[in-house]
């Protein structure tokens, strides 16, 4: 396991480089100017030494070797130096990847953005599980039951209605009809007592219930045709005529053997909370890290889309990774030696 | 050999199950009755789709409620009518008194746990035993049934076992907990020959060591001849012929019974026999059974055949113990049965 470990990691380092070099391309060739959103009274001459001072007038190659050099080494000895407060080399001319539109480095604001959207988009997701696992369990269990009727019906709405539609009805109705919810998150909001704490549920509740009702439904459909694929297995027979209890039956044999190819599919889905939920962050304003990306398209800030693009293609290339060596632990019969 | 003369231990009377489809209802059990006496091994032969295997998963309620439905019927084991107990108490028969070895060692265990594990299952919940002393247990079985080191095995998945050592273990599952009688649905049928004979060998060694009492389910009358004592012939859900193992191949009194035999492939044969066969399809289970099932087949049906259904009797001037079938006919003559 170690050994694949260790070589899939190999193989992702050229994957990343391509990809990254695929980012920069495309981004290099979209007919963005970064000048674009400043106002019209500046005449062109010196909107021409504002991109000449944002680099821009060096060709192709330099401008994506240097962004490399600033990414893969600027940043990480940058970080070493924060850690463990040292200094390493000329750290105070050394230029990291900056963004554009703010002058402050890309790095600093994602590390700004990533809590708000690790605790709505993370809590969502993780509620997202906690409801779906049990309802595609009991779904498969009584199929075609009233209860698998409903949660049928409901999944199909969670997945069908998309999330701007969902996030403004409830907003509608529980922040301008109701008052009960703001509709706005407030970032500057710390959590000190008990008051502070049930503000800050109040406002993650709505955005977290719009994405974990997305969420669950995917994997509550997921769960559940694993499980009937599981149910009718002759060794679920065989459990059941050696005595066993039906909890038994069901609980360990059959969703040991169903959740296989559901861990999969969640731990796939992990880079997406990290990449948060950009509609839903706009909507209801929580400053995470796909408003952030948004804000970077808008303006044509190219360093910041470059840098969380190929941030999210790395999460998605190691979570990839991750699902494999959990189905290598979950399922005995694969073995990657 | 005057097995029969002993207490029954297991009395199945006039079961019959259906199972709810979309093309409609499927007669598969159409009143099967029989008796096992202790140390018995009852045979159960028929083709594909003749009902065997719904008859011995009916007897545990092991089918799916829906589809399947078991209309009438009782089974007394113990005292007690087996399908009217409720899913909780039915559990504790299964496993623990009755035995079951299923058809496809290949699917028939679980994947993702040790073989250890699903022996030591049936252990700890019917006989309340120890993690260690279900270890211990689990050990013995398997040197039972013949696994060669079985204590470095214990830890090992299903699919580090070859088809023939994954039915020994399906077999010990089922031995676990010394079950009075055990069921076995076509455990041979999936291995290949000589693998088959390894089994068949382990059972006979089995039984004379235990004593159980088996019913054995096969569509291969080899085998029923090698290990019965007796045999029940079925076809499209009825029992139709039904009597010692020697009186049945020796002297067959149901037509189906009789081509069945026929069919056979003899040894001393020259090569290029061609392989015979019955004429004609099993009958379709959809619709509803009013007549001899094998009437459209018979060589030898009459205008009665195709009206009423013959019921399971004995035959009159038999030398054997038992010897039933469900016919119109009397084959040797070709008249009609008093």
């Amino acid at each position: 396991m170690l050994n694949y470990t260790i070589r899939r990691l190999l193989f992702a380092v050229p994957t990343l480089l391509v990809i990254s070099f695929i980012i920069f391309a495309i981004l290099d060739l979209a007919p963005s100017d970064p000048t674009g959103n400043l106002p019209l009274t500046i005449p062109a001459e010196v909107r021409a030494q504002i991109r000449e001072a944002l680099g821009l007038g060096q060709p192709f190659p330099i401008r994506y070797m240097k962004w490399l050099q600033q990414f893969f080494i600027n940043e990480p000895l940058n970080m070493m130096e924060q850690w463990w407060g040292i200094q390493i080399g000329d750290s105070a001319n050394r230029l990291r990847v900056t963004s554009w539109a703010t002058r402050s480095p890309v790095v600093d604001l994602i590390v700004e953005r990533m809590p708000q959207t690790l605790w709505v988009v993370g809590m969502s997701y993780v509620l997202g599980i906690l409801i779906a696992l049990p309802i595609g369990v009991i779904s498969a269990y009584k199929q075609y039951s009233i209860f698998d009727q409903i949660g049928t019906f409901i999944s199909m709405i969670g997945f069908s209605v998309p999330t701007f539609f969902t996030g403004i009805v409830l907003i509608v109705i529980f922040s301008v009809q109701l008052g009960w919810l703001p509709s706005i998150y407030d970032t500057t909001l710390q959590v000190t007592d008990w008051p502070s704490f049930w503000k800050q549920v109040k406002q993650m509740m709505m955005p977290v219930f719009v994405l974990a009702l997305f969420n669950a439904a995917q994997i509550a459909r997921f769960m559940r045709s694993s499980m009937l694929d599981n149910l009718n297995q002759d060794y679920v027979r065989t459990a059941r005529a050696k005595g066993l209890r039906e909890q038994t039956v069901v609980l360990t044999h059959v969703l040991r053997n169903s959740l296989i190819p559901v861990v999969t599919v969640i731990a796939l889905g992990i880079p997406q909370v990290f990449g948060g939920a950009i509609i839903t962050e706009q909507i209801f304003r929580v400053n995470g890290l796909g408003q952030l990306l948004i804000i970077g398209i808008e303006g044509a800030d190219i360093p910041l889309v470059q840098t969380l693009t190929f941030i999210f293609a790395v999460l998605i290339v190691l979570f990839n990774l991750v699902a494999d060596l959990l189905y290598g632990i979950l399922d005995p019969r694969i073995r990657y030696d | 050999m005057g097995i029969a003369a002993l207490v029954p231990v297991w009395t199945v009377k006039n079961l019959k199950t259906v199972l709810h489809t979309q093309d409609g209802v499927v007669h598969a059990v159409n009143g099967i009755s029989f008796e096992l006496s202790e140390g018995e091994l009852l045979a159960v032969v028929g083709e594909s789709g003749s009902g065997k295997s719904v008859t011995m998963m009916s007897l545990l309620q092991l089918l799916p409620t829906p589809p399947a439905e078991i209309i009438s019927g009782s089974v007394y084991f113990e005292g007690k009518n087996l399908l009217e107990l409720s899913t909780a108490d039915i559990r504790h028969f299964r496993g623990a008194k009755i035995g079951f070895i299923f058809q496809d060692p290949m699917t028939s265990l679980n994947p993702v746990f040790s073989v250890g594990f699903q022996i030591m299952e049936p252990l700890r919940e019917h006989l309340g035993m120890s993690k260690k002393q279900a270890r211990q247990r689990a050990v013995e079985l398997l040197e039972l049934v013949g696994i060669p080191s079985a204590g470095d095995r214990l830890n090992d998945f299903p699919h580090q076992f070859s088809g023939g050592m994954r039915q020994r273990v399906v077999i010990a599952i089922a031995l676990s907990c010394d079950p009075k009688v055990l069921i076995a649905d076509e455990p041979t049928t999936a291995l290949d020959v000589t693998v088959q004979a390894q089994i068949l060998e382990l059972v006979r060694d089995l039984r004379q060591k235990l004593g159980m009492t088996i019913i054995w389910i096969t569509h291969d009358l080899g085998v029923a001849a090698g290990i019965a004592d007796r045999v029940m012939v079925m076809y499209g859900g009825f029992a139709v012929e039904h009597a010692d193992v020697k009186e049945i191949f020796k002297n067959p009194r149901h037509p189906y019974t009789s081509a069945l035999l026929e069919t056979l492939p003899g040894h001393e044969s020259e090569g290029a026999e061609r392989l015979r066969s019955i004429d004609g399809q099993p009958p379709d289970l959809v619709i509803k059974p009013v007549s001899c099932p094998f009437a459209p087949r018979c060589a030898y049906a009459q205008d009665i055949c195709r009206r009423e259904n013959p019921k399971l009797t004995s035959i009159e001037n038999s030398d054997a113990d038992i010897h039933e079938i469900a016919c119109w006919v009397d084959i040797e003559s070709g008249s009609l049965r008093k």
